[in-house]
């Protein structure tokens, strides 16, 4: 019997209980969250379980909400996808603002070992038991994580910039 | 990155060294290999620890071209965000570009046409055979074997050209639009597209002859840099590499999109996931994509060439400036106010290394909220030191080469 996504909901209700919440079908892709607490050993049923048997984490990424209420404002979203039943589903963990932390996934799924490191990079969510967490695509002075909505990418129709200096000037401009 | 990183490698390296020199009194050295170095296609840094021409420990770091296309999206409006795709896998953009067409039309609920789902699935397989091409005939050049890939790339300018007849554009092509083609096929494409295939199987199976078989070349990726199936699926590894170590995952076959569920066509898959593996895969798969796209010029069926969704596709501009209609739909697509439904979508294709997956969330605007690319290159790219450690230095760059890692795509 194929794996539907009622078993899964069923079968993670009845292990997790109140620890996963907001189930949702988004174009039939099973999206539910978890308690930043209990994700890894949410995601460690979802692969081992022998019903379950989520063998392949496709995507793990960062996202952020800063007008969300503090304790939900950073989230990591995982993608895992079952190649025996050919399911997929969506798991999210809501974080802190000011202190995000989540368990790291390096032991269950190697391949999560630099998305961590990306996720980090950008976000900076503190994955715990990460072996070596460090920024990967930014230079390791910056410390800023860019990707947060706080950091706005320049405006293009700024004015109070000296165009002089960017060759951006109109022939019949005066310069004074 | 910085010249930081390597410092700290450098000095952990250091005391390996002075550990290893105790033990058992053998010199080990430090070798940068990078981060430009002509035997590495692309900019990447790997800072080795040797033994002699052995190699014992290695680190890798990468993003060197990041740019930000993650952040860039999020202030681009959706059409504007195909050229960022472009530049990812630069050597078989239209499969980037489809996917995230495909991606949108998913989010909005738009009908694709069959003509337009086959006339994708053809310029799909086309950058598929190119982007295998060139990681093959590279994978000569870097054993020592020039002449393949010289005869080769021949055949890659002809892809181009189509491509060049189909949007004006070759290597990063910006094709299509939501719900189709920007303008219909002209006949030069479809005789330029039928030339190809009347030309280049002979092509590929002379450059096969030149390769294949030969002792040198087998000789130097036998056996080197093997991966297991269990550690490749670990890893996260798609695509041909994946298939290199025996498992039959193929988003064409799995989760099919575009009518692929409608074409004849085998998944090639390897058995010892070496260098070898990888290479016979690739070659198999572009025999496979010409079968594709032989079906797809058989079967090709009658119909418009975009869908209709005048909210998301632009009017003809002679109707712009008759009709009070279009000029309406041309009015709210470019001052975008398009409806766009709220919602998350992850929609993935096969690419040129693998799975490329766009995780798109939406908040009604314009604009995505958040757009993820899952880049297949960046994440089966940490496997490398592992398959490299205990190997010599020359395997470690055909390693590489037939891994397919683009800089473009690994670093985003």
């Amino acid at each position: 019997m194929a794996l539907d996504n009622n078993t899964i909901k069923e079968l993670l209700i009845a292990k997790f209980a109140d620890k996963v919440s907001a189930f949702d079908e988004p174009w039939g892709l099973l999206t539910f969250e978890v308690t930043a607490g209990s994700a890894h050993e949410l995601i460690h049923f979802l692969k081992d379980d022998a019903t379950l048997r989520f063998n392949f984490m496709t995507d793990l990424c960062g996202a952020h909400f800063p007008e969300n209420e503090k304790e939900r404002q950073l989230s990591v979203i995982y993608h895992l996808h079952n190649w025996l039943d050919n399911v997929r589903v969506r798991v999210k963990v809501y974080l802190d603002g000011e202190n995000p932390e989540v368990d790291s996934m390096v032991d269950l799924f190697s391949s999560a070992n630099w998305q961590e490191r990306e996720t980090y990079d950008f976000y900076g969510i503190i994955f715990k038991n990460h072996p070596d967490l460090k920024r990967i695509l930014n230079m390791d002075e910056m410390v800023s994580f860019p990707m947060r909505k706080e950091f706005p990418l320049e405006d293009q129709g700024r004015t109070d910039k000296d165009d002089r200096y960017f060759g951006r000037v109109p022939l019949n401009q005066n310069l004074n | 990155m910085s010249i930081a990183t390597s410092d700290v490698i450098q000095k952990r390296y250091n005391e390996l060294i002075k550990e290893k020199e105790n033990e058992d009194g053998s010199e080990l050295s430090i070798l940068n290999l990078g981060p430009t170095h002509p035997a590495t296609h692309g900019i990447f840094q790997n800072v080795l620890l040797m033994d002699g021409e052995k190699i014992v420990d290695a680190e890798q770091t990468v993003g060197y071209i990041h740019r930000a296309f993650e952040k860039i999206a999020e202030n681009r409006p959706f059409y504007q965000i195909t050229p960022l795709t472009d530049r990812m896998n630069y050597c078989s953009s239209p499969i980037n570009n489809m996917g995230w067409w495909m991606t949108l039309e998913k989010l909005l609920g738009v009908e694709v046409p069959k003509r337009v789902q086959y006339m994708r699935v053809i310029v799909m397989e086309l950058a598929r055979i190119t982007d295998h091409l060139i990681c093959n005939s590279i994978l000569g050049v870097d054993s020592g074997a020039f002449t393949g890939f010289l005869h080769i790339f021949q055949a890659r300018e002809e892809v181009y050209e189509i491509y060049e007849e189909i949007c004006g554009a070759r290597l990063t092509t910006n094709m299509g639009r939501i719900g189709g083609w920007e303008r219909d096929w002209s006949p030069a494409v479809w005789a330029k597209i039928h030339k190809f295939m009347e030309t280049f199987p002979a092509k590929w199976e002379e450059f096969d002859q030149l390769l294949t078989r030969n002792t040198i070349f087998m000789n130097r990726c036998l056996h080197t840099g093997a991966i297991s199936a269990e550690k490749a699926i670990s890893y996260g590894f798609t695509g041909p590499n994946l298939r290199a170590a025996g498992v039959d995952y193929d988003i064409r076959k799995m989760n099919p999109y575009s009518s692929y569920e409608d074409f004849e066509f085998d998944v090639p898959v390897g058995t010892a996931g070496d260098t070898y593996d990888r290479y016979m895969v690739r070659q198999e798969e572009v025999r496979q994509s010409l079968r594709i796209i032989r079906q797809a010029l058989e079967k090709m069926p009658e119909g418009p060439y975009h869908a209709d969704v005048p909210d998301y596709y632009l009017p003809p501009k002679q109707e712009v400036y008759s009709s009070m209609e279009a000029l309406i739909y041309h009015f709210k697509i470019v001052m975008g106010e398009i409806p766009v439904p709220v919602g998350e979508v992850y929609h993935c294709v096969e690419g040129g290394n693998g799975e490329l997956g766009f995780y798109l969330v939406s908040n009604g605007s314009r604009v995505p909220y958040r757009l993820h690319f899952r880049r297949p290159c960046f994440i089966y790219y940490q496997a490398f030191t592992e398959m490299i450690k205990g190997g010599y230095l020359s395997d470690a760059i055909l390693i590489m080469s037939s891994m397919n890692v683009i800089a473009g795509e690994l670093d985003a």
